[in-house]
């Protein structure tokens, strides 16, 4: 492969400092959960349904625990409570605190110790139905052959998850690995899950479980008609980061969108919030087996994609350590850059290609996730075409691993069924065309390949070094990614974070974290 | 004299244009034969289906080329065509000065669209494609909420800073979201009673200035807006205004 001189010891010295940042933010993440760990809990103890307003029984039940003030105490405590009194289920528990005015007294009654126990066979149950799930996924996609790098990951976004269906067994039947249903916007900010199929959303489909369901019975049915197995995605992000990471685990998604800091840089969610959301939500991923792929092809939306290359390699290292921290494998993380240079900057290509391959050597066990141009894209879908092949060339040629194939009419609507057939038609030909050229060249010994990789390795190091000196929530009140500024008491969900008492139950994650 | 516009291709009045789209049927025969009389249908003459690909279970993709029988009378186009004319950073700081005061602007991408791009090529700094955006300028006071802003918290921040000017951006169009968006601001500013205070630009790729005048406001950019296009329409405006004509004569 055309390799380019790596540092070893600089890329240590990344490590070891992206190591620093996250210790420092798991230290916070120990002492505090939020309410969407409390309802995925609750989830994961089986609680399920909505009243008829569409108000999901996790919340109302999560809500009246932390509206008394003690989500600190977990809302495993107060199920396991319950079921010593009586309840003969975690579901007539729930009911029974949401809507029967069960009294929330923590003053004497059961210990912690023997709601622990109340609940033991609740939770073998809860984390059995994971193991199945995975296990489920593992042996159906092991009757089809492995598919060829670059994965080609397409996105549907009806709105109507029926629509999203056909869309999907579509691509498939078209040549895709990979599918994902893009969420309606802003589901991010909803602090709940929808419950049931959707039929309506904007820019996208809500995920809700049974959405989950749907479209992995296509993706199934899609599989077997085409002797290729096809992938489901979704996002666990926004304020139900891990309750959505519940819902994937159990409907035997492959992979989730899924990142430390994207919900803070790009959806003004707040950065405590987040940083504890997304620990209990990748630790309930590393059991499930689900890839996550992170969310720096971002950064270049908003910065600059030449002067700003280095904050995506520097947060691919600080996702890395969050994800480590989390009992991920290296193969589970499919950290995210992107192809968003100027396409009319000279010699733009090399620079691409030169993040490209200095990403892969560096995290060359990692199902890198490569994203394509969107911010120079426009109506004129012709030029789009091309810039896509480009982007295409570069993802070959450095062994990217998912790509994230761009769309002609980006600039214009969400992929018409004819755009995707185009965009996989298209990676077919420069994947195979082009297939082995990686393996055919060397780059120029102090070129612009090498320079390049050398500068942003050096220019990312520097960038971690001083996050390490500020620690990361005062580096992103600076703008250190993405150009965007947060602070660490603003943004959405703040009042969602609590600290955890010297009591705190949550067997789910003691049981995840296996002894930490 | 009429002008009539024709497409063109390779001679004059040829009418040369290509079609691009899928139908619910396999290829074969059939399926080229319904490719061509759609093409027909829209006009085409003597349409040549040049590729009938299989592209899902139940669809095929067609590429179709044909002579185009229309045409267009352009003097019978009315079109808004706005109003400010390309100016140069200098003569755009010349009219701030002018002023005496700073043009405070304030830009949101409203309701639930979460796509920055736009807004941010506008307003921010960094600009976009080598022009760099109102922030950069002198004249220019410009506050960026972001993305997923309400109308109701875009209007207390304008009223709140002063704003001579609010942007509005939308890029999120499915099912007509950005017009229903739009016009709900207008809407909340005529209730509040302080629609004349400002000035309402909107943009995103699917506006334009003809759609934006529909929908009240002052002007409309499309795909391709340059953040001195807007920086001459909003300086000229607000000046115009400041000399005492308080509201624009088109509305």
């Amino acid at each position: 492969m055309a390799k380019v001189p790596l540092d070893h010891a600089t890329v240590d010295a990344c490590r070891a400092a992206a190591a620093a940042i996250a210790d420092d933010v798991q230290r916070f993440i120990d002492r505090h959960t939020t309410v969407g760990i409390e309802r995925t809990v609750a989830r994961a103890y089986g609680v399920t349904g909505a009243d008829p307003e569409g108000t999901p029984l996790a919340n109302a039940l999560v809500d009246r625990i932390h509206k008394a003030g003690h989500t600190g105490r977990g809302v495993a405590y107060f199920l396991g409570r319950a079921l010593l009194e009586g309840a003969s289920s975690a579901q007539e528990a729930a009911e029974q605190i949401a809507y029967g005015g069960a009294s929330l007294d923590v003053e004497g009654g059961p210990t912690t110790h023997e709601c622990r126990g109340a609940l033991e066979l609740e939770t073998q149950r809860a984390i059995a139905r994971m193991d199945e799930a995975r296990r489920a996924r593992e042996v159906f996609k092991a009757r089809f052959p492995a598919a060829e790098l670059p994965l080609k990951y397409v996105i549907v976004a009806t709105g109507n998850i029926y629509d999203d269906a056909v869309q999907a067994k579509a691509a498939r039947f078209a040549g895709a690995d990979i599918v994902a249903v893009i969420r309606a916007t802003a589901q991010s900010l909803l602090d709940y899950v929808p419950e049931g199929p959707t039929t309506e959303g904007y820019g996208g489909t809500y995920a809700t479980q049974e959405n989950f369901r749907i479209i992995r019975k296509a993706a199934d049915e899609a599989s077997e008609e085409t002797g290729q197995y096809l992938a489901q995605t979704n996002y666990s992000s926004g304020l139900c980061m891990s309750e959505i990471a519940w819902m994937a685990a159990v409907e035997r998604l492959d992979m989730l969108l899924n990142d430390a800091m994207y919900g803070i840089l790009f959806r003004d969610i707040n950065m405590e919030r987040t940083f504890v959301d997304q620990y209990f939500s990748r630790r309930i991923v590393a059991r499930s087996g689900i890839v996550i792929n992170t969310g720096e092809d971002n950064y270049l939306t908003t910065a600059d994609a030449v002067e700003k290359a280095h904050t995506v390699l520097a947060s691919q290292f600080i996702n890395e350590a969050f994800a480590r921290r989390a009992g991920l494998s290296d193969d589970q993380m499919g950290l995210g850059h992107a192809f968003e240079i100027d396409p009319w900057l000279e010699d733009s290509f090399l620079l691409e290609v030169a993040q490209a391959q200095l990403v892969r050597q560096i995290f060359d066990k990692h199902p890198i996730k490569w994203m394509p141009p969107t911010k120079f894209k426009t109506g004129d879908v012709f030029h789009s075409h091309v810039h896509d092949a480009m982007f295409n060339l570069a993802g070959v040629m450095t062994h990217q691993s998912i790509e994230l194939l761009g769309m002609f009419s980006e600039a214009i609507h969400t992929p018409l069924l004819m755009d995707r057939y185009l965009a996989l038609k298209s990676a077919k030909y420069v994947f195979g065309t082009a297939k082995h050229l990686g393996d055919e060249i060397q780059w120029k010994p102090g070129g612009i390949v090498e320079r390049r990789a050398k500068e942003v390795l050096h220019k990312a190091h520097e960038l971690l070094v001083q996050v390490k000196g500020d620690g990361i929530w005062d580096a992103i009140g600076g703008g250190a990614f993405g150009d965007v500024k947060r602070r660490r008491t603003g943004g959405k969900g703040h009042a969602g974070v609590a600290a955890r008492d010297p009591e705190y139950l949550n067997p789910i994650l003691d049981e995840l974290e296996g002894g930490r | 004299m009429a002008k009539w516009l024709r497409a063109y291709g390779d001679r004059e009045g040829d009418g040369m244009v290509q079609m691009t789209f899928t139908l619910a049927i396999l290829p074969g025969d059939r399926a080229r034969e319904a490719a061509k009389r759609f093409a027909e249908a829209h006009g085409l003459k003597d349409p040549l289906v040049t590729t009938m690909e299989q592209c899902s279970q139940q669809h095929t993709y067609f590429v179709a080329y044909g002579h185009s029988a229309h045409q267009i009378d352009v003097d019978t186009i009315d079109v808004a065509e706005l109003a400010a004319k390309p100016l140069s950073r200098e003569q755009i700081e010349a009219m701030g000065k002018e002023l005496g005061r700073k043009i405070v602007v304030v830009g949101a991408c409203t309701g639930s669209d979460a796509h920055t791009v736009g807004i941010d090529a506008i307003l921010n700094y960094k600009g976009f494609a080598g022009e760099k955006g109102l922030e950069s300028y002198k004249c220019f006071d410009a506050h960026n909420l972001g993305a997923q802003v309400e109308n109701v918290e875009l209007a207390e921040r304008a009223k709140a800073l002063g704003a001579d000017a609010i942007l509005v951006s939308q890029v999120i169009t499915q099912r007509n979201c950005h017009k229903e968006n739009a016009a709900a601001l207008i809407d909340l500013l005529n209730k509040q009673g302080v629609r004349d205070k400002f000035l309402l630009l909107l943009g995103g790729p699917r506006i334009d200035n003809k759609l934006a005048l529909e929908l009240g406001y002052e002007g409309g950019f499309g795909p391709g807006t340059k953040p001195s296009m807007v920086a001459a329409f909003v300086a000229e405006e607000v000046l115009r205004r400041a000399r005492g004509k308080q509201v624009d004569p088109r509305r």
